[in-house]
């Protein structure tokens, strides 16, 4: 019952937040003109509008929407991702990274740019490569006879580092001009370049993905209590154990194919999350979800706000994760031994 | 016919065997209690009844069906396993952690219904830990973690429990309410298959001990026939002696503590309080 309401009001304060942002910007538009606008929209409704409506069109549709979106969306993949793999893999300090994906996905963006000068290349290459990464630390783990959780770490732990070092090739072979400032600022991670073709070729898998997860979220607490132990109760463990990973690859490469590498929020929204509903991962996983899109919808307006320039916001993420981690850890490390 | 079989099975981690030739029958409505020192292949034994792992020679039975060819699910919903070590990284409730015995009666994708929650309602009352539901699961002491395990395991619906060490790490007033929790359930016609290091847990509800060295059964029979001495000493190597109280109750008394003068008219000191004044 609670945990119904704590859902509800969540879904209906990210609506807010992102009217609300959909207001703030270089442009002036009213709160009225915004909701006037979608009217007019969805329902062909005779509004008064205080501006033009193309371009209205052009400010809200085309985009103000597309980067908000794309915030909605990348806080919630990383999220449900690092909240599914926290529980997976019976680690509460867990990232959705651990397997390799965003190291494996930078490398390939990365590689992209250098290669081509197509955004759909370079998009198609980050989104390849971070499955490929994921795809060798599972190899790793099974070269050794096990897709047990310790191995599967170790797997991801050595495909990051290998993806990691090739990217610091491709970093050093780049053309110090054009490619490499445009790969560094790219890694810092931001919504600058999203735009409405990618939002929609990208909304089915990422919608598709979350509800898949939601509704597999039930197997999740029985894998927290171990391998043997989910075995016993009739669990399919590798079997959920692989869709579950291949789904929060998909999410993870989609957004560092959208924002680059944001840091930080798959592993505390969370935290933020359980301290809000508490561990049943039945309700934390959408819980988490939505407090992720929140986030970033909050962290990116203030990413383009606050100064006159863009602050990327993988570095506000950070600079705000980092403090709050140090707080939470000593919650996190209760009952972890 | 035995609800449970055991025949020739024989496992190895790599290539140390830890079982040899194992065989075992278990009918319904027995406690049979795994006895045996530690490395000797007890909880193997347990996880192979369970299909957890795969004998790589023989074969483990129930109701004459090979385990291997009964999908997991439908296993889930005859056996329950209570391990020996918990990893809780999580603090769920314990009503939570009671509902996951009902993930065997679901199908892949799911959603508990009333009546699963009714089910951990009911289970939870008949072991009297209601009053736990609401808390979490790591917080709660080891006695009434065990119970929560054995309330998941009857939601799970299972009429046999396979229970590893369930006394270890429990103090002594937890123990024997443990105990007494199995032999109830055992009267209502479940099937225990357990493990313990406590001979005397043996010896006062199992029906039947199987004693286990080194990988291989060297005795297996009804409590009073092969807890004795002899089989004791052959297990831990060390000497106790099975004393009967009055009545049919019997417990274990180690020689040593005897020998230490602990007996009565030696006109020696006991070496507790000798030891104890010159601490002083």
């Amino acid at each position: 019952m609670r945990e119904g309401l704590v859902i509800a009001g969540l879904a209906c304060a990210l609506v807010l937040a992102v009217l609300i942002s959909l207001v703030l910007g270089k442009y002036p538009v009213g709160i009225e003109d915004v909701c006037g606008f979608f009217l007019w929209k969805a329902f062909n409704a005779s509004v008064n509008l205080s501006v033009d409506r193309q371009l209205l069109e052009n400010i809200l549709l085309n985009i103000r929407l597309p980067r908000i979106m794309a915030a909605v969306f990348v806080g919630a993949s990383l999220s449900i991702s690092g909240t599914a793999f926290q529980a997976m893999f019976i680690n509460p300090l867990v990232s959705p990274g651990i397997l390799g994906v965003l190291a494996g996905a930078s490398f390939g963006a990365a590689l992209g740019m250098v290669l081509s000068k197509s955004w759909f290349f370079v998009q198609a290459s980050c989104f390849l490569f971070g499955f490929m990464a994921v795809a060798a630390a599972v190899g790793i783990a099974r070269f050794y006879k096990g897709n047990s959780i310790i191995l599967l770490i170790l797997g991801g732990v050595i495909s990051g580092a290998l993806f990691t070092s090739l990217l610091s090739i491709v970093k050093y072979l780049a053309d110090p001009y054009n490619q490499l400032p445009a790969i560094v600022y790219w890694l810092m991670g931001g919504l600058t370049l999203v735009d409405a073709g990618t939002i929609r070729s990208t909304a089915i898998p990422v919608v598709a993905g979350i509800g898949l997860v939601v509704s597999l979220s039930g197997y999740l607490n029985v894998l927290s209590m171990g391998d043997e132990e989910a075995r016993a109760m009739g669990v399919p463990v590798e079997r959920i154990r692989i869709i579950l990973i291949v789904i929060a690859t998909m999410l993870s490469a989609i957004t560092v194919m959208l924002a680059g590498m944001v840091g930080w929020v798959g592993l505390i929204i969370p935290h933020i999350s359980r301290m809000i509903v508490g561990p049943d991962n039945r309700v934390l996983i959408p819980v988490s979800a939505l407090v992720g899109a929140l986030y970033l919808v909050a962290v990116d307006d203030v990413s383009r706000l606050l100064f006159t320039t863009e602050i990327p916001l993988g570095i506000v993420t950070s600079l705000v994760g980092i403090p709050f981690f140090a707080v939470v850890l000593k919650r996190a490390g209760r009952g972890w031994s | 016919m035995a609800l449970m079989e055991v025949r020739n099975v024989t496992f190895a981690y790599r290539d140390k065997p830890v079982l040899k030739d194992v065989s075992v029958e278990i009918g319904e409505g027995e406690v049979v209690t795994l006895l045996g020192p530690n490395g000797s292949g007890k909880s193997t034994l347990l996880k192979a009844t369970i299909g957890l792992i795969r004998p790589g020679q023989g074969t483990v039975r129930l109701a004459g069906r090979d385990i291997s060819s009964i999908p997991q699910k439908e296993l889930a919903r005859q056996i329950a396993y209570v391990p020996q070590f918990h990893r809780s990284a999580f603090p769920y409730r314990v009503f939570d952690v009671i509902l996951m015995g009902r993930m065997p009666h679901k199908t892949f994708f799911f959603r508990y219904s009333q009546e699963d929650i009714d089910i951990a309602r009911t289970v939870m009352e008949r072991l009297s830990i209601t009053h736990l539901a609401g808390r979490p699961y790591t917080e709660i002491s080891g006695g009434e973690r065990q119970l929560t395990l054995i309330a998941r395991a009857l939601a799970q619906g299972a009429s046999i429990f396979v229970m590893d060490e369930p006394a270890s790490g429990l103090d002594y007033g937890n123990q024997l309410k443990l105990l007494e929790h199995i032999t109830a359930l055992s009267g209502e016609g479940y099937t225990f298959i357990k493990s313990t290091h406590s001979p005397e847990h043996a010896l006062w509800i199992a029906h039947r001990a199987v004693m286990i060295r080194k990988g291989t059964i060297i005795a297996d029979g009804r409590c009073d026939d092969v807890v004795n001495s002899e089989t004791l000493l052959q297990l831990y190597s060390t000497r106790v002696k099975v004393v009967r109280l009055n009545g049919s109750l019997r417990v274990c008394v180690p020689e040593m503590l005897k020998d230490n003068g602990a007996e009565e008219g030696t006109g020696r000191q006991p070496m507790f309080v000798r030891t104890g004044t010159s601490r002083r």
